[in-house]
């Protein structure tokens, strides 16, 4: 299969050539650039308030972004059931049943309006909050992943994003209950993902170690980034939309820039084991606060990529985190079936 | 051996095979390393002796202060809290264990430790079933020793695990016996350690009620397991039909990956390409952009600074947040309004701001248009049509009373998408907008008396002093009023 060879020749050598190019605009790196920049001070985050109520693992939680909920959050639980709690009051404002107790991730819609989640059932269901009786109802259930789903996000009432087990995102008409597009690229099962600020991309990691950058509007894969040497289980934007933080069971964190097109720096310790489940960034990106299955949060500095603290609390893995969107408060969520408020 | 970052085709410690890998399996080979130095004792372990206790030996421990000291040492660890974590998790998991205790922590202090036998480790992937948890507590009641008593706990899971397995339990008895006879014969020293080994790994695998269990895994990288169908072994060599298999780890098959076709390779070629053509920013820019980023929203970052006037989660003082959505804006949130104009039209008040400053130059269409747009993307799909007629005639159409400047390019493109009107029909003409607005109205707005006024809180320093008004004052504050008022002053 002479053509064959030759087709793999070609994109070999593209391959790289791009390697070429993102050496040449190494003209320094991040820890050379911030040499002169001091270490932010030790932080330390104390639990504020601690939501009882699940009675089995929680697998994953999300802020409110609405100012009429940004202190609201929702979490998901192998108990099969969604909460919605007042973090400020701890009281709970919707203790949601689910057809399927197998659920690994929910979503707040940033309306306020609506909840999703999904899990083994391989589908995502929407839930109205606002319904009419006060009742919390499944509006919407989209199926048409073949795997489980591994994380879903608003981009608005009408319109949704989830990642899969079957390798692929989807953009769903929520009203519709149809698909819109699917993005498909990744080798491994989708794992997380992440809407850009501007709501115009969204990025996915991935169990075949690279995490990529979608364009949601034209529906194509803008950039890979690669790096990892195991699954990655959690991604983020960083505040200004412009580089992308991926957590990974090689027990590190990395920084990738969208514009360089590369990592910029890896956030590891040889004292750290165990994977990252979960990352959040602080508002001003300086700080970030990533989950580890030997049930602590280490908290990064961003620039560099040093430990500047850590959250110990949970009796068992932290399998989410958020930053409230005010950047306030930070809430972990845990298999040990409770999630703290932290700052 | 090095520790940390792995090759992920290379074996460490013999035992485990690539194609039976557990998703664990890196944690497990990483702390492999770190048991293989920590026993090395020619090579920097640490020193496992034998204590004497009383009228008899412990063979084979080591204290926790040791352990805890080693890995501070050995693996660059600061503080002694984090070394003790490290080393709870390494106990927790299976590896090392306290000799008298069922809780699998580390303390840092005279408590004697043993290391688990190879056999045991978790990498070699066990799932140990009932009928050998039940085996192995039969056999310990039918050993006259203290120190094999069955703890209370243990107790219940054996009436529970005779219950359970009521039927054939003459064949988990004879089990038990069979096993007790090979124990016999083993050395009293040996058996002493091996008794040891066996507790712990089923304090791992049936903890104390209250522990963690460590073998518990992710349900999402349980899909995955390579070899689903797997029959699993027994740890006394007991072959058994009737042995239970998990429903949920098991139902699904594992994605098959298929060879990439021709096409598949041609993709890949015009994706490379389309990322060859892309400008690679510099990384020296790139670090300023981030590094100038962060020092501006450091003071408004809650987690890295402190905050004004309380943190409400401390002081539960909402005012924090009533000022933040209060439509009179604090100097501090007006200063973020400058860092760019998407800061400015996240907050209400910089909206109505910026606004007001273009109403004054007779340019309010683009702000407008921009708003319009924004409030399009969020209406119920059954207005969405009417609502972007409506915007083009009050925008684009010809003679349109609040007519915007657009490319014909970006007219074109618009005009096309309205014969099939949706939410992001004027997705392109709104980032033309923007860009225009940011590069010339923005710029102009943050000079402008609308902002600087709020930014320096003239308006609120000018009622202050109203309020102590004295003649001296007066003329000083008809001196700093705007410059195109001319000074009544004689």
């Amino acid at each position: 299969m002479g053509e064959m060879e030759e087709l793999r020749k070609e994109a070999d050598n593209l391959k790289d050539q791009i390697t070429e190019a993102r050496k040449v605009v190494q003209d320094t790196t991040l820890q050379e650039a911030v040499a002169g920049t001091t270490l932010v001070g030790r932080v330390q985050l104390k639990t504020r308030k601690t939501l009882r109520g699940h009675l089995a693992k929680i697998y994953a939680m999300h802020w409110g972004t609405d100012t009429n909920c940004s202190k609201l959050c929702v979490s998901a639980s192998q108990d099969g059931k969604l909460i919605v709690w007042d973090t400020l009051t701890t009281n709970k404002v919707n203790a949601i049943p689910l057809k399927s107790s197998w659920v690994m991730t929910c979503a707040y819609a940033p309306s306020g309006n609506m909840v999703a989640c999904g899990g083994l059932d391989n589908m995502c269901s929407i839930y109205n909050l606002k319904g009419k009786d006060g009742n919390v109802k499944v509006m919407r259930e989209l199926a048409a992943h073949t795997g489980y789903l591994s994380c879903c996000r608003f981009l608005n009432d009408s319109e949704i994003i989830t990642s899969s087990g079957d390798c692929t995102c989807i953009l769903w008409d929520i009203e519709t209950g149809t698909e819109k597009t699917i993005f498909a690229g990744h080798l491994g099962d989708c794992m997380s993902l992440a809407v850009s600020p501007d709501f115009k991309m969204f990025i996915s990691g991935a169990c075949d170690f690279t995490a990529k950058l979608w364009d949601i509007r034209e529906a194509t894969c803008r950039q890979t980034f690669s790096g990892h040497e195991s699954d990655i289980n959690a991604i983020g934007f960083f505040p200004n939309g412009n580089a992308v933080i991926t957590g990974s069971d090689d027990a590190t964190c990395k920084l990738y820039d969208l514009r360089a097109d590369q990592e910029l720096i890896t956030y590891q310790d040889s004292g750290i084991m165990c994977g990252v489940t979960s990352l959040a960034a602080s508002l001003s990106g300086r700080l970030l606060l990533a989950g580890y299955d030997d049930f602590n949060v280490n908290i990064w500095d961003m620039l560099k990529a040093e430990r500047v603290g850590v959250l110990a609390g949970h009796d068992n893995r932290v399998s989410c985190i958020g930053v409230s969107s005010d950047g306030m408060a930070c809430c972990t969520g845990s298999w040990d079936s409770f999630l703290k408020i932290w700052n | 051996m090095e520790e940390g970052s792995r090759d992920q085709g290379q074996q460490c410690v013999g035992t485990t095979d690539p194609e039976e890998d557990s998703p664990n399996t890196i944690i497990y080979r990483k702390i492999e390393d770190v048991i293989m130095r920590l026993q090395d004792e020619k090579a920097g372990g640490v020193a496992i002796r034998t204590v004497k206790s009383f009228l008899s030996k412990i063979p084979s421990v080591v204290s926790g202060a040791d352990i805890v000291q080693w890995l501070m040492k050995n693996l660059s660890i600061e503080d002694s809290a984090e070394a003790i974590h490290l080393g709870s998790l390494i106990a927790a998991l299976g590896y090392l264990f306290p000799i008298s205790d069922h809780v699998l922590t580390l303390k840092d202090d005279g408590t004697l430790y043993r290391f688990q036998a190879p056999y045991f480790w978790p990498s070699n992937c066990w799932e140990p079933e009932n009928t050998d948890y039940a085996i192995y507590l039969c056999k310990r009641t039918m050993q006259n020793k203290a120190r094999l008593e069955l703890a209370d706990y243990e107790a219940e899971n054996l009436a529970r695990l005779q219950r359970a397995f009521a039927r054939k339990w003459e064949f988990i008895f004879m089990q038990a016996e069979a096993q007790v006879k090979i124990d016999r014969k083993k050395d009293k020293a040996e058996r002493k350690i091996l008794d040891s080994q066996e507790r712990a790994f089923w304090d791992v695998h049936r903890p104390v009620p209250g522990c963690v269990n460590t073998t518990e895994m992710d349900i999402r990288k349980c899909q995955r397991e390579k070899n689903p169908q797997k029959v699993k072994k027994s740890v006394y060599g007991v072959t058994d039909d009737t042995q239970t298999q998990s429903s949920v780890h098991q139902s699904l098959p594992s994605q098959p990956s298929r060879k990439p076709t021709r096409e598949d390779v041609q993709k890949e070629i015009s994706f490379l390409n389309m990322q060859l053509d892309r400008h690679c920013m510099k990384m020296s820019k790139v670090a300023d952009s981030l590094m100038s980023y962060t020092e501006q929203f450091m003071v408004y970052d809650p987690l890295a600074s402190t905050v004004e006037p309380s943190n409400p989660w401390i002081s539960d003082d909402m005012t924090f947040w009533d000022l933040e959505a209060s439509r009179d804006p604090s100097q501090h949130r007006v200063k973020k309004w400058g860092f760019s104009l998407e800061e400015a039209l996240k907050d209400p008040a910089g909206r109505d701001a910026f606004l007001k400053f273009l109403e004054s130059e007779f340019s309010s269409e683009n702000l407008r248009f921009w708003l319009a747009v924004q409030d399009l993307k969020r209406r119920p799909l059954e207005n969405v049509a009417a609502r972007a007629q409506e915007i083009w005639q009050e925008f684009l159409a010809e003679g349109a009373p609040s007519s915007i400047n657009l490319d014909s390019h970006s007219y074109e493109l618009t005009s096309h998408n309205l014969k099939d009107p949706g939410r992001y029909s004027y997705e392109d003409a709104q980032e033309h907008i923007f860009k225009l607005m940011k590069s010339d109205s923005y710029a102009r707005f943050l000079r402008s008396n609308i902002y600087q006024d709020l930014l320096l809180a003239r308006k609120k320093l000018l009622s202050k002093m109203e309020n102590k008004a004295s003649p001296v004052i007066l003329c000083t504050r008809m001196i700093s009023t705007t410059a195109d008022q001319s000074i009544i002053f004689s």
